[in-house]
């Protein structure tokens, strides 16, 4: 924009009143030049504001006695009410414990599985034994958690289960899995690393086709052993890959699944496989204290935002790989 | 280097893949060959991943139930008309922010990113539908999903992905931003939108917390929620299905594996056929995301 203005920095009369002709002329080009974006644009929007902010809002219900008849705004505020009686809640630090163990279990062996898995599936020569082995693998991925759950259900069920079948053809007792609190969490990540571990090969078989070749015929000529180049060339390569799958994975620690284990829980086993958001629908949504279980799923909520910033965080400052 | 020379490395590594294999694709003989074996076999556990005495019984008694075929109705209207609208507003909302130039657009993705690291969470959104009436009706099962961040990501890249050119050629010929994204954009990107559809299809066909969450009347059920009060709840609220397998266990057995073949057949079918879609998705969010 050209200044005209004799005194640099202090804008004349004469422009100034410029300006203001020229303000409406301005958003009106904007509305010009944007309208029909914007119109596409509007449903995604209002999606947005209605499903995923107004909710946000309507955690104002947390420090409220909040009752369906009488409405958000008409219910009574009880300030922290809520917050301390999770807190003074007998149930309180086995439910963080709960949920922290199991997704800290969940990260420690679902994070490397797939990484194991795409590593040996890129040094198979035979490129149909590669798609066969990648087409089976991902199958798991779009069973729904209703069937998976079933299905480790049945198979470890102590009367005919196909696991305990086996078990009792070894000649040993049958188990009953699903009522062993000590068992419940292998078995989740078990059939998580079940479910997921060919569909999430595919991000590090992305990053490992961008590994140039020519730095594995270095390799080779340096004399050095399949090892030593997987350590030297693939695992650099795929880093970036790996780092970033990493921060995402410890941002949701915290946010695991609610179906799956909501599926395979019973009362039998709660004091391992209750965790905060089974907690959440079985107060909030079964015994109708919405209140209650809003303002936990908040407290969580504000952990889990904590740890994924935390993550991406070291991440920027160690390895210089960063989601924002 | 010899391409078949046979290296321990790589005997360990097949034996691996394949014990993946087999162990991925076990269960599913097992199940469909339990359902379709005569009961003395099934309660003498001789059944492996082959049917002895083959009939197709279990599947009679599981199709012969209007609760089931219900829940199908139910679950292919769920899934039809929630993928037409998902499509609809999410590649509308993605073709505009692919344009760089449109006005806001670093704020609406700021939005919509922030929504991928914190929500109000079950309960207030479960206000919000029941606000809008929506409980207990199919909108509460088709609306609520419209859109998902990761989708609409991917079809941001996409649309980003398509050279400037092509759209100019439209513009010069009077049309505006509709115009070039129906005339233009849509016809070119049919790959792109049968991905994005298989992507929402799978997501609604196997959606359990909705229904779980937002129905009340058991005959708007789908398949998901009948699955489960069948298989995992027992006879609770189950009706006919799990009367007649009543107090034989091991043919309720075969009676639920049927149940669950039924209901994962149509993704088992077709899976082999639209898998490359999905990858090719995939794919694209790994590099891009």
């Amino acid at each position: 924009m050209a200044h005209t203005s004799v005194t640099p920095g202090v804008p004349d009369a004469e422009e100034a009143l410029a300006f203001e002709r020229r303000r409406p002329d301005k958003w009106r080009r904007m509305w010009q030049q944007n309208k029909y974006l914007w119109l596409l644009f509007l449903p995604c929007l209002i999606y947005y504001l209605i499903f995923r902010y107004a909710p946000m809002f309507g955690l104002v219900i947390t420090f409220k006695d909040y009752n369906l008849f009488r409405g958000v705004w008409a219910s009574d505020w009880v300030g922290f009410k809520y917050y301390r009686m999770f807190l003074e809640n007998p149930d309180f630090l086995l439910l963080m414990k709960n949920t922290f163990v199991l997704g800290v279990m969940n990260l420690a062996f679902g994070f490397p599985a797939p990484i194991i898995l795409a590593l040996l599936l890129n040094e198979v020569r035979k490129a149909a034994f590669k798609r066969f082995v990648q087409t089976v693998s991902y199958l798991p991925h779009f069973i729904s958690n209703v069937i998976v759950a079933s299905m480790v259900i049945m198979f470890l069920s102590p009367t005919g289960g196909l696991i305990n079948e086996m078990i009792v053809a070894l000649g040993f007792e049958p188990i009953n899995f699903m009522n062993e609190p000590g068992l419940f969490r292998g078995i989740y990540v078990l059939s998580e690393i079940w479910q997921h571990i060919g569909w999430e090969t595919i991000i590090y078989l992305a990053a490992l086709t961008a590994v140039d070749p020519q730095l594995y015929e270095a390799a080779s000529i340096d004399g050095a052993s399949r090892m030593r180049k997987l350590w030297h060339v693939t695992l650099p390569g795929i880093s970036f890959a790996i780092v970033i799958t990493l921060i995402l994975n410890i941002g949701s620690v915290l946010e695991i699944g609610f179906e799956k284990v909501f599926l395979m829980q019973n009362p039998a086993i709660y004091e391992t496989a209750d965790i905060i958001s089974t907690y959440v629908y079985r107060v909030g949504m079964e015994q109708g204290n919405f209140s209650y279980g809003a303002a936990i799923d908040l407290f969580m909520g504000i952990i889990s935002l904590i740890f994924i910033y935390t993550a991406n965080f070291i991440s920027r400052r160690v390895s210089e790989t960063s989601i924002w | 280097m010899k391409l078949n020379k046979i290296s321990p490395f790589h005997v360990v590594s097949t034996v691996i893949l394949l014990f993946v294999v087999i162990v991925t694709l076990y269960p599913f003989l097992h199940m469909l060959a339990v359902s379709l074996s005569g009961d003395a076999y099934v309660m003498k556990n001789e059944v492996t991943i082959w049917p002895k005495g083959l009939n197709f019984n279990m599947y009679e008694i599981v199709l012969g139930d209007p609760k089931m075929w219900n829940a199908i109705k139910n679950t292919i209207v769920y899934t039809a008309l929630g993928t037409s609208i998902a499509l609809v507003v999410t590649s509308m909302g993605a073709y505009a922010l692919s344009r760089t130039y449109m006005a806001f657009r670093k704020g609406f993705m700021m939005m919509i990113v922030f929504t991928m690291f914190f929500g109000g969470g079950m309960i207030p959104t479960f206000l919000v539908v029941r606000s809008l009436g929506f409980v207990d009706t199919i909108w509460g099962m088709v609306i609520p999903g419209a859109v998902s961040t990761w989708n609409l990501i991917l079809m941001r890249t996409f649309f980003a992905g398509i050279p400037k050119e092509l759209e100019e050629s439209g513009r010069i010929d009077g049309l505006n931003d509709i115009g070039v994204f129906m005339r233009i954009i849509v016809p070119l990107s049919k790959a792109s939108f049968a991905t994005i559809a298989l992507f929402y299809a799978v997501g609604l066909w196997n959606n359990f917390i909705f229904p779980l969450l937002y129905l009340r009347t058991p005959d708007l059920f789908p398949l998901q929620v009948l699955l489960r009060n069948l298989v995992l709840a027992g006879s609770a609220a189950s009706g006919d299905v799990t009367q007649i397998g009543g107090d034989n266990q091991i043919v309720e057995e075969s009676l639920k594996y049927a149940t669950i073949m039924v209901s994962s057949l149509p993704i088992l079918m077709v899976y082999p056929f639209i898998q490359k879609y999905f990858v090719k998705g995939a794919m694209i969010g790994a590099v891009k995301g």
